[in-house]
């Protein structure tokens, strides 16, 4: 199977910090055909190319515009999200590193849309050590005349600022980074009013993923019609897929929506190594859902993964084989949540320990059938009830995990010796 | 307006009202923890959440804004289930042995527990904060294992007093809300004020429980004598659960003789001579001796604010001591002396809207009857207690007058218990000493009311006094850093740490903007019917200046009503 790539076209190709590179490539020619048109033109191509964000919930991105557009506040931000906290995910990194300029120009593009004169880049603690090149490639761009006053005599200002937070998973929700930029502990705040109304400093602000405003660019230079002709008819474009754990080939791969998930694991990365079995597959990183062997004959776009109860979210797909436990794969997941909850509800505060108490209890072998109900009970509770994302997604691996592999936790619960788990210090028969 | 069906009842409300005020408008009650009609939405403790039909997920009625068509259900068997688990949830890091709690019967998470249905042990494990109690400070307890986390005293410490003693600290499942470094309270700046003890929902923040003292006194046979604060008859009887603005001087009277105290004075007379002794430092402040504006110095919470924030403003406090410690260092000298008792069997116990009270008692230079001035001061949350421990029903108790020969307070005394009081109280006197008469009228409105910072301007025969009074911290800041700036216009200014004054106090019983309305109603209310209405037509200040202390600012009246302050900058460290 052939890659696709429109987003990493540039990928070693050019110097991500020089913005001339990038121009040569064609660069910036979406904010050059931006700028010639009015705000509501814009948001009509990007709402005729059916792009839909790239972080994790699948918005449209052109409905994020609108709001922000029609707000009543003069004062807008755009706010690049590179907080790229989700375990297994570098597709953000890879963009950051290797094309940042595609990323300054969707924000340009997003800023004229949403008439937003600042942004920000919040960049994730442990990739600061990208800021330096991020730093020189804004410069170069600013020299070139794309970013900064009166961007190639448009009259249209943009200012790309960087922040960083100091490395907490939540940080990565939307209301919990403004709270982060704006200097305040990382907690998410309530909805609504929604960000695109009352985000940072309380003005109407457009938050985007990485991958989202990089889609940006290619859109506006080729046309929706062009864009529309990747893809699936819901979810249009290519997507970077992180493909990591049980595969012979593992990284970052651009393949349009719709792509078959099994075709990726066995085609593209070559199967499972060790003359292993796979076992069940993560989609969306750690807040996706565990689906096993025979559902991953499974287009993968934005609204089929949603309908088999997981997300496509972020595209990470981690691979199982079947020298893993399926109850120790949730209980790691758990212990991820339950220590990077940041502690403001109480669903997600105490019930990702509860959660991961109950589930260690059926690990260890201790666990009884009316654990099990409990789990499905307080894990409903989260996902109904949390405050934000982080809470809603403790839920999934639980949920979904019990749904496909309640045979495994059943043998679990009667005993049956689990080597994974007995190496974790559970029971041994 | 918005019309929308809550529990099968169609409501139309105005746009922006949450689904809670909505269901309440419905006489639909919601359960709540974490929201309190006076502070921010926070939306935290989850477990106002309902069923909306066409969502997924279950919002929160405290920050949901109802829309058009929206049919929700508050109490369906799925939001049932969720407040079950979220309060099984809380109760996993809650001690459940309610029947040693302070808050036990008061509390809000017990409240809502019974509420909703929370019979059975929960399922999940046991687990409690292992921080240690705090009980440094000697006016407000801390108690880890039991916060939920509801952040309400956080923003009252932050945005009502602008102080911010505590916070969150840690994440997750460690998350706990503490002082900066985790110090003990009383090393910390905190002010005593009391405003997170009246919001806490549980028994995690309580006021610090003095009562075992008294009983203790009454057994080793010490003569008790006992001060009532002025605002203490309007809001004790609330404490009792009478309705908010509640008057029960005489009922107050009775039931703290009956619990043994054996003379009960009234803090009235004591706020007329904190007005004859302030009046008379700012009338010779006026005259030039001594830094104007000068500051009032009847709110503990406020003086140890000013000591600690800005310690070298302090020479604009006046250096007249609060109504309590003057009373307190007359009662083991002049009252001793008339009474035949010796100071040492006297325990001098006084009955405050306040826990700022019980630190400022045990301050070491409020020794100038050379013993301890005033030995407990009681909360009215305290006395609230020890009179349903004494089994007396207050409601119906008899009406006794105050002891002599301090019981007899004027209205000017009375009013010190709202914001604005001392500063109208003190216009009365300073007005009649000054031109010779009375003010026209004695309500003095500029002063009153619950405005943030209140201003006037008062002509004495040609000499304009400018005045301003602030209650809540937040807004006495903005008077500070006038005075700061050498730019305040100010000659007189009248500070209360609490909001609304000592009837918003930290040692009544809960409070809220509405019921303090109510007291505040109440104490105006009772001191237009007083016979005597101004400080210096009080004929127990006439006899106490003839025959004890001589004059107003007498070297006599400056040992024992006049204090000095002390440098606490170091707690900011």
């Amino acid at each position: 199977m052939e890659e696709l790539h429109v987003l990493l076209k540039n990928r070693g190709k050019i110097r991500a910090t020089e913005a001339q590179d990038y121009v040569d490539a064609g660069g910036y020619e979406g904010l050059r055909k931006a700028l010639a048109m009015s705000p509501e033109e814009i948001i009509e191509v990007v709402k005729k190319a059916g792009l839909r964000g790239r972080g994790g919930a699948g918005f449209p991105t052109f409905r994020k515009m609108e709001f922000t557009y029609h707000a009543d506040d003069p004062v807008r931000y755009i706010v690049c999200n590179a907080d790229e906290g989700e375990p297994g995910t570098n597709k953000d990194r890879i963009l950051l590193s290797s094309d940042p300029c595609a990323i300054f120009e969707g924000m340009a593009i997003a800023a004229r849309a949403v008439d937003a004169h600042v942004g920000f880049i919040y960049l994730r603690a442990e990739y600061s050590y990208l800021m330096p090149t991020l730093e020189k490639a804004l410069l170069s761009s600013k020299k070139l005349g794309y970013i900064g006053k009166d961007i190639l005599g448009s009259g249209f200002d943009f200012e790309i600022k960087f922040r960083s937070g100091a490395g907490a998973y939540v940080c990565g929700e939307e209301t919990a980074l403004f709270e982060s930029i704006e200097g305040k502990r990382g907690e998410p705040r309530f909805r609504p009013p929604f960000p695109s109304l009352k985000g940072l400093f309380g003005k109407p602000t457009m938050l985007n993923n990485v991958e989202t405003l990089a889609n940006l660019p290619p859109i506006l230079k080729n046309g929706a019609d062009w864009y529309r002709s990747i893809g699936t008819d819901n979810s249009p474009g290519t997507k970077l897929f992180t493909i990591c754990g049980n595969v012979n080939r593992r990284g970052i791969f651009e393949f349009p929506m719709g792509v078959n998930l099994k075709d990726l694991i066995y085609d593209v990365c070559g199967g499972i190594p060790n003359g292993r079995e796979l076992l069940a597959v993560q989609t969306g990183g750690t807040s996706g859902a565990i689906i096993n062997a025979s559902q991953i004959d499974m287009a993968l776009d934005i609204d089929t993964v949603s309908a088999s109860g997981g997300r496509l979210g972020c595209g990470t797909i981690l691979v199982i084989d079947d020298s893993n436990c399926v109850v120790d794969i949730v209980l790691n997941n758990l212990d991820f949540f339950r220590d990077e909850s940041c502690g403001k509800c109480t669903p997600c505060r105490e019930g990702g320990t509860q959660l991961y108490n109950l589930v260690r209890r059926i690990s260890e072998g201790h666990g009884t059938i009316r654990d099990l109900e409990s789990i499905e009970s307080l894990a409903w509770t989260l996902r109904t009830t949390s405050l934000c994302g982080l809470g809603h997604s403790t839920a999934v691996p639980v949920l979904s995990g019990i749904q496909n592999f309640r045979d495994v936790y059943l043998h679990h619960i009667d005993k049956d010796f689990c080597p994974v788990c007995a190496q974790e210090g559970g029971h041994r028969k | 307006m918005i019309h929308l069906t809550i529990d099968h009842q169609a409501v139309c409300v105005e746009e922006g009202t949450t689904i809670l005020d909505a269901a309440r408008q419905a006489n639909i009650s919601i359960p709540t923890l974490c929201y309190h009609e006076d502070q921010q939405v926070k939306a935290v403790c989850r477990i106002c959440v309902v069923e909306v039909e066409g969502q997924t997920l279950l919002p929160t009625a405290c920050s949901t804004p109802v829309a058009e068509g929206m049919v929700v259900h508050t109490a369906s068997p799925k939001v049932l289930l969720a407040r079950k688990n979220i309060l099984s949830l809380i109760f996993a890091r809650h001690p459940q042995n309610c029947l040693v709690c302070q808050k036990s019967g008061r509390c809000e998470l017990q409240k809502v527990a019974q509420d909703v249905g929370m019979y059975k042990p929960i399922s999940y494990d046991l687990e409690l904060r292992a921080t240690p109690e705090d009980n440094s400070s000697p006016s407000i307890r801390r108690n880890h294992q039991k916060c939920i986390l509801c952040m309400r005293c956080v923003e009252a410490c932050e945005k009502v007093q602008g102080l911010h003693i505590m916070d969150k600290e840690n994440r997750g499942f460690h998350t706990i809300v503490t002082t900066p470094y985790g110090k003990k309270l009383a090393d910390t700046s905190c002010i005593n004020c009391g405003q997170c003890v009246q919001v806490c929902p549980t028994g995690a923040l309580t006021i610090h429980d003095d009562t075992g003292h008294i009983y203790q006194q009454i057994t080793v046979g010490k003569t008790l004598v006992v001060q009532v604060a002025p605002s203490v008859r309007v809001t004790l009887a609330e404490a009792l659960g009478e309705e908010p603005g509640t008057v029960s001087t005489g009922r107050l009277v009775t039931a703290l003789k009956r619990l043994g105290f054996h003379y009960v004075f009234d803090s009235d007379f004591s706020a007329d001579l904190t007005i004859m002794e302030e009046g008379t430092e700012l009338l010779r402040r006026l005259k030039g001796e001594g830094p104007l504006p000068m500051v009032t110095s009847c709110c503990p919470a406020w003086v140890k604010y000013c000591e600690t924030y800005a310690p070298e403003y302090t020479r604009h406090l006046s250096t007249a001591k609060s109504p309590q410690q003057m009373f307190g260092a007359l009662i083991k000298t002049c009252f001793a002396e008339r009474a035949g008792l010796n100071p040492k069997d006297i325990c001098s116990v006084s009955i405050m809207p306040c826990t700022a009270k019980k630190f400022e008692c045990k301050r070491s230079e409020m020794k100038d009857s050379g013993y301890q001035d005033v030995d407990y001061a009681l909360t009215v949350q305290e006395l609230a207690r020890m009179i349903q421990s004494g089994g007396i029903c207050f409601s119906d108790l008899p009406e006794t007058p105050f002891d002599d020969p301090f019981g007899l307070g004027s209205g000017a005394g009375l009013i010190f218990g709202a914001t604005g009081g001392v500063m109208e109280a003190a216009l009365r006197t300073v007005h009649t000493v000054v031109t010779g008469r009375p003010m026209e009228r004695l309500e003095y409105e500029p002063v009153r009311g619950f405005e943030g910072v209140k201003e006037a301007a008062v002509d004495l025969d040609g000499t304009v006094v400018k005045v301003a009074v602030a209650h809540g911290m937040t807004n006495a800041k903005k008077l500070l850093d006038q005075i700061r700036t050498g730019k305040s216009p100010y000659h007189f200014i009248e500070i209360m740490a609490c909001p609304g004054g000592c009837i918003g106090g930290g040692g009544n019983a809960p409070r809220t903007w509405k019921k303090v309305e109510a007291r505040k109603e109440a104490i105006y209310r009772a001191e237009k019917d007083l016979p005597i209405r101004q400080s210096h037509e009080n004929p127990a200040i006439t006899w106490i200046y003839e025959n004890y202390l001589g004059e107003p600012n007498s070297p006599l009246a400056h040992k024992l009503l006049h204090t000095k302050y002390v440098n606490r900058q170091d707690l900011l460290r």
